[in-house]
């Protein structure tokens, strides 16, 4: 079955997401997390994707997607126009993810967010053992390639959002197969062995 | 070679032929007239099936016509869509029922400035009342109660197409399940009324012309109508693609001639392009139709502004521009994108990268058309389902 292909990290995002809501979800993709939601959830989706041929594949798919770059054109979404709005595993590649940050917690009543955690202890023990930049399955990219312009880790983003007084609702952190919780409390451990880390704000 | 008078008449002897309707329901235009028993001339492609959900409207842009697809009976050319629509094109004939009717104020068979005026019995010429886009679409809209079709599966059009589809939307807005409109914008810009003036007063300067009298003579004031179109065809191309075509290529000679005469490619292809429109276009229907172009204001129709426009729509939208269109930019396409998804209309959107400028809609463009054709699948697999339930 198609569903159970579908990543973990999705299927975590879509137990996040209450049934008939309204959702935009930034970075897209090729729309199998929309496809999900909808079908399942009967969530109202709404896509924003820069890569053509995933905006293509959105729309033989008959999924409503515009083509477009979240970094610059989120401001044609009104003001809480969405109850949730998804970012996966991007922020970390904007020039200003702070200003997207914003941008998508004026859209959305609640936010999504996940990250590849740069603190997962392969990442720490490449950098600190090889002394060379990490590359990994969830960081696939070398030093002079990648759009991640701005790595950080479950730790950063959690302190990110207390600085900036963005109320954290729920953390996730994945592993493979497995999801845990992450609070104040278990957070360091959480930040060494979570490969990544879904947070949802606002 | 027959005379151009010769020509005209033999030309209207063919249009005598082509399908009509007679709207017989009176049309109080935006100009405050009523016209009533007016003709509205279209083409229909493919069949419509039975449970009456596959077809699709297509609206013509300012020179074009009912001739979609196929060869053309009154030019013998081929239809200005023949890219995108036919037996198993982007929109498939084998699949779809395709309509497009003449724009009211045209010359292809519709009520237009060259018809009689029944109180003068003399061609209407500057005595047709003035047409707006709106005025177009309402028009229109008495064919699908002719044809029986309560609900279209989608109304598509490029530039002033596209223009007639937001209208068409605002208007009717529960008339179509699905609608894309093409490389056009919510309201004329200072730029294309600026163009449109400049083909206005290219006609009016021919003293053929003679205030739009000239069909009593039965002629057409050619000069001014094909500098008109150069106008157009200029505006259509990119700077970039023209550049690419023709460069400074000279016209079937070595060197300059000192002289007037089209020396370069480019002057011989703007010529070219506006002699041969005169046979098949009536002068006093580009002022008219160019005219409604400038009124178009959709956000002016509707005072809370464009959002307001598309306020409740539950018609399924997809918008697409081209990169190198610099008289319906991207810019105002995407604001078109701004307004359905702020009044939270379903919409999709794409920019399609090309050289090829406005005209890019009429040309195989390859990602142009896989877009359009994923969409219209897709919303037909829909529309199907949702009449089902």
């Amino acid at each position: 079955m198609k569903n159970l292909k579908m990543k973990k990290e999705f299927k975590v995002i879509a137990e996040l997401l209450p049934i008939n809501t309204r959702v935009l979800d930034v970075g897209c993709g090729d729309g199998s997390l929309m496809s999900f939601l909808k079908k399942e959830k009967n969530i109202e989706v709404r896509g924003l994707e820069l890569d053509k041929d995933n905006v293509q594949k959105c729309i033989n798919k008959g999924l409503p997607v515009i083509q477009g770059d979240a970094e610059t054109e989120l401001h044609q979404f009104p003001k809480q126009s969405f109850d949730y709005v998804v970012l996966s595993q991007t922020l970390q590649a904007f020039y200003d993810p702070d200003k997207v940050l914003k941008e998508l917690l004026r859209i959305g009543k609640s936010v999504i967010v996940s990250i590849p955690n740069f603190g997962y202890w392969k990442v720490r023990t490449k950098l600190l053992f090889f002394g060379k930049m990490p590359v990994t399955k969830t960081l696939p990219n070398t030093w002079y390639n990648t759009p991640n312009l701005h790595m950080c880790t479950i730790k950063d983003l959690f302190n990110f959002c207390d600085e900036k007084n963005i109320k954290i609702k729920k953390v996730i952190g994945v592993n493979e197969d497995k999801t845990s919780l992450i609070k104040k409390s278990n957070l360091e451990t959480k930040n060494f062995f979570s490969k990544l880390g879904i947070f949802l704000i606002g | 070679m027959p005379s151009l008078a010769g020509l005209f008449f033999w030309m209207n002897n063919k249009i005598e032929n082509i399908k009509k309707i007679e709207v017989s329901k009176p049309l109080k235009l935006d100009c405050g007239r009523t016209i009533n028993n007016f003709p509205l001339a279209y083409e229909t492609y493919g069949k419509l099936n039975s449970n009456k959900d596959n077809a699709i409207l297509v609206f013509h842009a300012l020179t074009g016509d009912q001739f979609v697809a196929g060869t053309n009976p009154i030019t013998n050319k081929e239809g200005w869509w023949v890219t995108t629509v036919g037996p198993g094109k982007a929109i498939d004939t084998n699949k779809y029922f395709v309509i497009c009717a003449n724009v009211i104020g045209g010359c292809m068979g519709s009520l237009g400035p060259k018809n009689i005026n029944h109180e003068t019995n003399q061609p209407y010429g500057l005595d047709f009342p003035v047409i707006t886009i709106r005025d177009m679409v309402r028009a229109q809209e008495s064919l699908l109660d002719h044809l029986g079709i309560k609900k279209l599966l989608c109304a598509t059009g490029g530039s002033m197409g596209g223009m007639q589809v937001l209208q068409f939307c605002a208007t009717f807005p529960e008339k179509t399940f699905s609608a894309i409109p093409i490389a056009c914008s919510s309201s004329h810009s200072a730029q294309n009324i600026a163009l449109n003036e400049l083909a206005r007063q290219a006609i009016m300067a021919d003293p053929v012309w003679d205030n739009g009298k000239y069909l009593l003579k039965n002629v057409q004031p050619k000069n001014g109508l094909a500098v008109a179109r150069m106008v157009g065809h200029i505006s259509y191309l990119s700077e970039k693609g023209m550049q690419e075509k023709f460069g400074r290529k000279l016209q079937e000679k070595a060197d300059y001639e000192f002289s007037f005469n089209a020396d370069f490619q480019v002057e011989s292809y703007l010529r070219h392009q506006g002699y041969t429109f005169v046979d098949r276009f009536d002068a006093n229907s580009i002022l008219y139709i160019t005219r409604a172009m400038d009124y178009f204001d959709l956000s002016k129709q509707f005072k809370g502004g464009l959002i307001e426009a598309f306020k409740n729509q539950k018609t399924k939208f997809l918008i697409m521009s081209f990169s190198s269109d610099w008289l319906y930019t991207t810019k105002e396409n995407k604001d078109i994108v701004i307004a359905l998804n702020s009044s939270g209309a379903d919409v999709s959107y794409s920019e399609i990268i090309t050289d090829k400028g406005h005209d890019s809609f009429l040309l195989n463009e390859l990602e142009f058309l896989k877009t359009l054709k994923g969409f219209i699948d897709s919303m037909y697999e829909k529309f199907k389902n949702e009449k089902r339930i």
